[in-house]
């Protein structure tokens, strides 16, 4: 990108053609796609059981939006604390792994290998030790599944720095502190970043599907699998639709927390 | 030639490789006075790179001794003696222009509004006033460039050590950017004491006062030509028939060196 | 970290290899044998009782001992077997949606347009918990008569086709433009691009993907299982180990461990792959 575009300014209609102008195929892919749905569920007569309409679908929501979103806050916010719990507990081993190259050695291969692991399978084990109805044990899954891919992902971003980078510190006679405040950690943001939009995807998977082996009546996985089990699919769709409108608000919150946090890569 | 403010006395330097040793310098003896401005040419693998890293102290000599104004280098680097600047701007994206120009001055812990009078005042001096506070970025190569000659100059350290920094900038950006260094050099006060690495001849006879000619296999010292062109240099010193001659003398020193 | 593999030079020793991987591989088992003393040291110091935290020696006890009281197989062989029959579901899955995603991402490269509209379903769909349907597919297609493994086999595959897709498309659009245009410079025909250019550009990325598709695979038979319905497999064992854990806790923390060991062995499969293909010429590090 050349100089001339700092002072570039983009009036707000513009902006809000070029929106459009990038949004419309997805938006109308969006509308085709739901037409269709419907139109086959009712076309085909496909029974309700197997696939519901997406009329079907919000209108259920609709009957009671209360109570499914107040089970889906239930389960997004186990979600938001374990990653908040696992995202800075791997970022703080990371940031060991660095002051001690010795531990990197034995540590980071581990955390790679983690990322093969079905960590969920954890769920039950979570239970037994910290209560198989309370939150905790949802919260420990997601912390374990965020930890991993936290510490790897910071790890990278944290011995990002080049060569010569690191000997301008070394120029400045630059204290270890310096060299990390000043020049490791604000080059580990993006890292750290890219790293939080998949554990917020993670998580909210981690804290659903924790819940399919066993929590308490009022959360979001324990209601989608016993109302698929007496064959309520609708009610459990609903759910689901839930389930993806909260997890897309997470997405979102953290894509605005990146673009405050990084300023200088707005125009990138 | 009054103390040197570089002194190389038989300075050696010798890297361990997978294919057996490797010297990088032999036996380099060379004097620098204070306020000297020096070109180190040679073909790649000559070590003139390396010499340069010995005085910031970023490499550490095998053999011989390296003093910077009578000091270790490992001394003049801790009382941050000198500024760098290498072929690549090293700028950090995440800082705008103006925060990277102070970024030496924060690690020396001086107060904030001088750290900002005084990169405002150096990106004056190197064109870039309006650009304090982009990104870098949002900058052509050579501004950036610009900017980080600034932020090496940020804390009028007595030595500036120039690794080919004009190397990926093209021809005509180039000779621009040389007429502004030595604007910017000359009229700092003291003036400081310049080494530029460059593998460019026309670059280190337009700009220096003495030229080293380095020859490979293992990295020495071919001759040091003085440059007697008068300053301040301009455009029309390109075309100055002692400075053809001069760049014939380098060219033809470089090519006996092989 | 790709930055740092072994290289394996030409005329190099076998030695100097086996020597660079022990030395890669120690700190890691140190760090290994470090968190299973930790383990014995706690329940040493906080007396954490067998019921919590069983010692590692009851681990393995309960490994060597036999199932249906004493009369049937070993129980890690029991395990094993059940994790074999996760890893043909999951591995079917795979194959599928690797299968499905390498179409799509050739479908996306000729038709941009197609790209355009769906691509950010892909990719938005990847920021939902799509694993919380995997219960309606078990359930639905269990009603309608399909056989238990094809609903657990649907739920891999559809794991596995989003980053097959995304990882392949990047692969596609890896060649420079210097290269595509060296292409254009011989006059090869758009199948002589595709087969000498962007396929072998995006192997790489392939096997990035695929990596990653190998463990979303595991994941999805695991969660598969877990609606009624299931008899075999790790993830049915690993609900009845948690069911019974009173009566037997070692048997949980097998199940687990085995549980991991499958998707490890999986991921080490396609990283076997990835270096019988592309390993000779390097790998590349796809961001």
């Amino acid at each position: 990108m050349r100089a001339t575009t700092i002072r570039q300014q983009i009036s707000t209609p513009a902006r809000v053609g070029g929106w459009l102008r990038a949004f419309w195929p997805p938006l109308l892919t969006f509308l085709l796609v739901i037409g269709l749905w419907e139109a086959a569920v009712r076309g085909l007569s496909i029974p309700l059981y197997l696939l519901p309409a997406p009329s079907q679908i919000v209108a259920t929501f609709m009957e009671r939006p209360g109570y499914l979103l107040r089970i889906g806050l239930a389960t997004l916010s186990n979600a938001l604390a374990g990653c908040a719990i696992g995202c800075t507990l791997g970022a703080l081993v990371a940031a060991l792994c660095v002051r001690w190259p010795i531990a990197a050695d034995g540590i980071v291969p581990l955390a790679v290998a983690a990322s093969a692991v079905p960590i969920i399978a954890l769920a039950p084990l979570m239970g037994i030790w910290l209560g198989s109805i309370s939150p905790a044990s949802k919260i420990g899954v997601v912390a374990v599944m965020t930890f991993f891919p936290t510490l790897v992902s910071v790890y990278r971003g944290l011995i990002s720095p080049r060569a010569d980078a690191l000997l301008l510190m070394r120029s400045y006679a630059a204290p270890p502190r310096d060299v990390f405040t000043r020049l490791r950690a604000p080059a580990a943001l993006p890292f750290f970043f890219s790293a939080l939009r998949v554990c917020t995807t993670l998580s909210m998977i981690g804290a659903v599907v924790a819940e399919f082996f066993g929590g308490p009546q009022n959360a979001l996985g324990v209601y989608i699998k016993t109302q698929a089990g007496i064959l309520r699919t609708r009610e459990a769709w609903s759910a689901i639709l839930v389930a993806c409108l909260l997890g897309l608000a997470f997405y979102l919150l953290v894509l605005v927390a990146e673009r405050i946090a990084m300023p200088w890569r707005k125009e990138q | 030639m009054d103390t040197p403010i570089i002194e190389f006395d038989r300075v050696s330097k010798i890297y361990s490789s997978g294919g057996g040793p490797i010297t990088a310098l032999h036996d380099v003896s060379l004097r620098i006075a204070a306020g000297e401005f020096v070109a180190l040419i040679g073909p790649s693998g000559c070590g003139k790179s390396t010499l340069m890293r010995l005085i910031g102290d970023l490499e550490q000599p095998s053999g011989g001794s390296v003093r910077v104004k009578s000091k270790t280098p490992e001394q003049a680097r801790r009382d941050r003696d000198y500024g760098i600047v290498f072929q690549a701007p090293v700028l950090y994206d995440w800082r705008t222009v103006s925060r990277n120009v102070e970024l030496p001055l924060e690690i020396m812990g001086r107060p904030k509004e001088q750290r900002r009078e005084r990169a405002l005042s150096l990106l004056r001096l190197v064109g870039l006033g309006d650009f304090a506070d982009a990104y870098p970025h949002q900058l052509s190569g050579g501004m950036q460039q610009r900017a980080a000659i600034a932020r090496a100059l940020s804390f009028e350290p007595s030595i500036l050590l120039m690794d080919e920094p004009f190397g990926a900038l093209d021809e005509i950006t180039r000779e621009r950017m040389q007429l502004e260094l030595l604007n910017i050099w000359s009229g700092a006060n003291p003036r400081p004491t310049v080494i530029f690495v460059t593998h460019s001849i026309p670059e280190a006879v337009f700009l220096a006062d003495r030229v080293v000619v380095m020859s490979p296999r293992p990295g020495r010292v071919q001759r040091v030509i003085p440059v007697d062109l008068s300053r301040p240099r301009t455009y029309e010193t390109r075309e100055d028939p002692r400075f053809f001659a001069l760049v014939t003398e380098v060219r033809e020193c470089l090519r006996t060196a092989e | 970290m790709a930055s740092d593999a072994p290289r394996f030079v030409p005329g190099e020793a076998p030695t100097g290899a086996v020597r660079a991987i022990a030395r890669r591989a120690l700190p890691a088992l140190g760090v290994v044998t470090l968190l299973l003393c930790c383990w014995e040291g706690a329940k040493l110091l906080f007396a954490i009782p067998d019921q919590r935290l069983p010692h590692l020696g009851a681990i393995v006890e309960t490994m060597l001992s036999r199932t249906q009281g004493g009369s049937g197989n070993l129980l890690v062989v029991q395990m094993l077997a059940n994790a074999w029959a996760t890893f043909r579901i999951a591995f079917g899955g795979f194959a599928i949606g690797t299968g499905l995603g390498l179409l799509l991402a050739v479908i996306f490269l000729q038709a941009p347009v197609l790209e355009r509209g769906l691509l950010p379903y892909v990719i938005g769909s990847q920021t939902v918990p799509i694993l919380a349907i995997a219960p309606m597919v078990v359930v639905g297609l269990g009603r309608i008569g399909a056989p238990g493994w094809a609903a657990r086999v649907v739920v891999a595959a559809y794991l596995t086709f989003f980053p097959v897709t995304i990882g392949m498309l990047r692969g596609l659009r890896s060649a420079s433009p210097e290269s595509l245009s060296l292409m254009r410079s011989y006059a090869a025909n758009p199948a002589q691009t595709f087969w000498k250019l962007r396929l072998p550009a995006s192997l790489p990325y392939l096997f990035t993907s695929l990596k990653i598709a190998a463990s979303a695979s595991v994941i999805g038979a695991i969660v598969a299982e877990l609606p009624a319905g299931a008899r075999e497999g790790i993830g049915v064992m690993i609900l009845n180990a948690a069911q019974f854990y009173n009566s037997r806790p070692p048997a949980l923390y097998l199940a687990i461990l085995i549980a991991g060991l499958l998707g490890v062995a999986f991921y080490c499969l396609v990283a076997l792959a990835e270096y019988l293909v592309v390993g000779r010429r390097g790998r590349a590090r796809p961001g």
